[in-house]
């Protein structure tokens, strides 16, 4: 039984901007013992926001999910809370005033996507183009010189004049159109050819082709732009996908072993992979602590969160001005700092719940392409989610990615929003309940499957 | 602004995220399993017209579900037909692998029950016998769908 559930979305999404003007009054008490004048203007900023957000959903697609709105206004206004914060600690490059511009813009790419696509299944139609404009996108930076595209060693960016855009951010949703794509035209070759070994079913050597590719340009974005985060990323979501789309766990062993074997292999040739394995393995290291581009910020954001402990330190009473980077890469430690162990646990699960309400649209929708789409979209989120908070706690090797809705940072979030826009989408069509049967004309015969 | 209430403060956010979270997942909860106690009168309007149109002597007044795991649930009659089957709007949802979406449907046509296949993928038997084109069901004879097997009663 599904309904449209208009009235607890907009409950949840005011709750929502609730929270986020109380974190903003939190964060002014604690400084300095006052109320933030910006505030109510914040508050309504964000609230006029997501209220416009809600009413063209409520329009364009009004059987859509009712959580994943106000789920991401939360996780949205809390980073734009931290990053306040981060700035008022004195901290140079935080500001909370362009967040909330770029929050502005991902609400109108949010409602632009929604109301351009009223039918997401247009998309499998442009599955090769969304190859060619996510390889495009890709390959830009590397190919252009490091002046324009380089920042801290991470060569993802294009720089022209002050300002700055990620393409990787957006190839990202174009390259999973094109996965979700492929993969439903070629599934049934992929899940069904090949013999048993032992305990699993191989693929034909030949079905290896794809997975090859996505694997060489993986490790190509890795050598080339010095990015581990978006070539885990892109090559989890591709192995993920396959997973979903043909159910068979020896695609997933093969991915696994072909990017372990690739990142090894580049980890002895190039340097700065090799650095980066150096840092997570041995952080403690006071040598390494000290060095240039060692693993003090890995280190400061590790410290952070352990002081912050398990209750925190309260809101505007942590320091996060000690963790280079606070407001980006690594804002996820500096929240903990301040809301502690349990505040973090809180956020973790309200992403889980976003990337759950994604994996229910891939269940309830009634067609492949949707399917995989929602599905690889729902991956890819919590996929990046757990690559950046499992470098920052250094369950992994620290890439540099963003923490989605949190971290500074425009591309990324106008990026996220288009996501949830398609998520959106997608949900509003899996919602939508079935044409009904015409069942009260006698014996009239229904053909139905 | 003291130690204390800043501790406050501090407990209190956490709590009122978490409080969040809470209902968030009650959300969830009520989307998949419906409101916890059903609206009572959405269900008049369905036995008004019921009264209005009295079943003459001899006519079924109920479908009684006599096995499977919905046994025991009970559907009035009316004028309207009864459709059964796994679809969420069937008037029977059943939870069973072995019965289509839209499995069957009984309607009334001159006083009689007329129990119709809608295709189904494993059949709907009356009594013994496959269901192939629509038939008249007499009051307490079993119709079997899948694991489910309902009959009319006076």
């Amino acid at each position: 039984m599904t309904a449209k559930r208009r009235g607890a979305q907009l409950g949840m999404l005011a709750f929502a901007v609730l929270i986020v003007m109380g974190a903003y009054a939190s964060v002014g008490l604690g400084i300095n013992g006052k109320i933030p004048s910006g505030m109510l203007g914040y508050g309504l900023g964000l609230g006029g926001l997501m209220l416009a957000a809600y009413l063209v959903l409520a329009k364009w697609a009004p059987w859509a999910d009712p959580l994943l709105l106000p789920l991401v206004t939360l996780v949205n206004g809390i980073g734009l809370v931290m990053i306040y914060r981060i700035e008022q600690s004195g901290q140079a490059g935080a500001s909370a005033t362009t967040q909330l511009m770029w929050t502005a813009l991902g609400v109108v790419m949010f409602s632009a996507t929604l109301i351009v696509l009223k039918d997401h299944r247009a998309l499998q139609r442009l599955t090769y183009t969304a190859g060619f404009v996510g390889v495009v996108l890709m390959a830009i930076p590397a190919l252009l010189p490091g002046s324009l595209s380089e920042v801290q060693g991470a060569k993802i960016w294009i720089r022209i004049g002050g300002f700055s855009i990620q393409p990787g951010e957006f190839a990202k949703l174009a390259l999973v159109v094109f996965f979700a794509g492929y993969l439903v035209a070629k599934r049934d070759v992929l899940a069904l050819a090949g013999r048993r070994l032992l305990f699993i079913d191989l693929p034909r050597a030949r079905d290896l082709g794809p997975v090859l590719i996505t694997w060489a340009f993986a490790i190509a974005t890795l050598v080339l732009e010095k990015d581990l985060g978006t070539s885990l990323l892109l090559f989890g979501a591709f192995i993920a996908m396959l997973y979903i789309a043909t159910q068979r766990t020896s695609w997933v062993l093969i991915g696994i072993l072909l990017f372990v074997g690739g990142a090894f292999l580049a980890g002895q040739i190039f340097s700065h992979v090799e650095a980066r394995f150096n840092v997570w393995l041995h952080a403690e290291d006071p040598a390494l602590y000290d060095a240039g581009g060692g693993s003090y910020q890995l280190m400061q954001g590790m410290f952070a969160m352990g002081s912050g402990g398990i209750l925190g330190t309260g809101l505007g009473q942590g320091y996060p001005r000690l963790i280079p980077l606070s407001f980006s890469d690594f804002i996820f430690t500096a929240t903990g700092e301040e809301l502690g162990l349990t505040g973090l646990m809180a956020i973790l699960i309200v992403y889980a719940l976003i990337v759950e309400r994604g994996l229910r649209t891939s269940l309830t929708a009634r067609d492949p392409f949707t399917k995989l789409l929602a599905g690889g979209l729902s991956f890819i989120l919590a996929w990046q989610i757990f690559i950046i908070v499992g470098g920052v706690t250094r369950l992994i090797p620290l890439t540099g990615l963003v923490t989605p809705f949190m971290s500074a940072g425009g591309s990324a979030l106008l990026a996220n929003w288009m996501l949830i826009a398609l998520l959106v989408r997608m949900s509003d069509a899996a919602r939508r309940p079935p044409p009904q049967a015409i069942q009260d004309e006698g014996l009239t015969q229904v053909m139905q499957r | 602004m003291s130690e204390l209430t800043l501790l406050l403060i501090r407990l209190a956010f956490l709590a009122v995220l978490w409080f969040f979270v809470i209902a968030a997942v009650g959300v969830i909860r009520t989307d998949l399993f419906g409101p916890r106690t059903a609206p009572a009168p959405a269900r008049k309007p369905v036995k008004q017209p019921r009264s209005v149109s009295k079943p003459k002597k001899g006519e079924p007044r109920q479908l009684i579900v006599t096995g499977g795991p919905l046994q025991g649930t009970i559907i009035n009659l009316t004028e309207t037909p009864i459709t059964i089957g796994r679809a969420n709007d069937a008037t029977l949802v059943l939870s069973d692998d072995y019965a289509s979406s839209r499995h069957a449907r009984l309607f009334p046509q001159d006083g009689q029950w007329i129990v119709e296949d809608l295709g189904s993928t494993n059949g709907t038997y009356l009594e013994r016998s496959k269901v192939t084109r629509p038939t008249p069901v007499p009051l307490g004879v079993p119709i079997r769908i899948g694991k489910t097997v309902i009959e009319l009663r006076k």
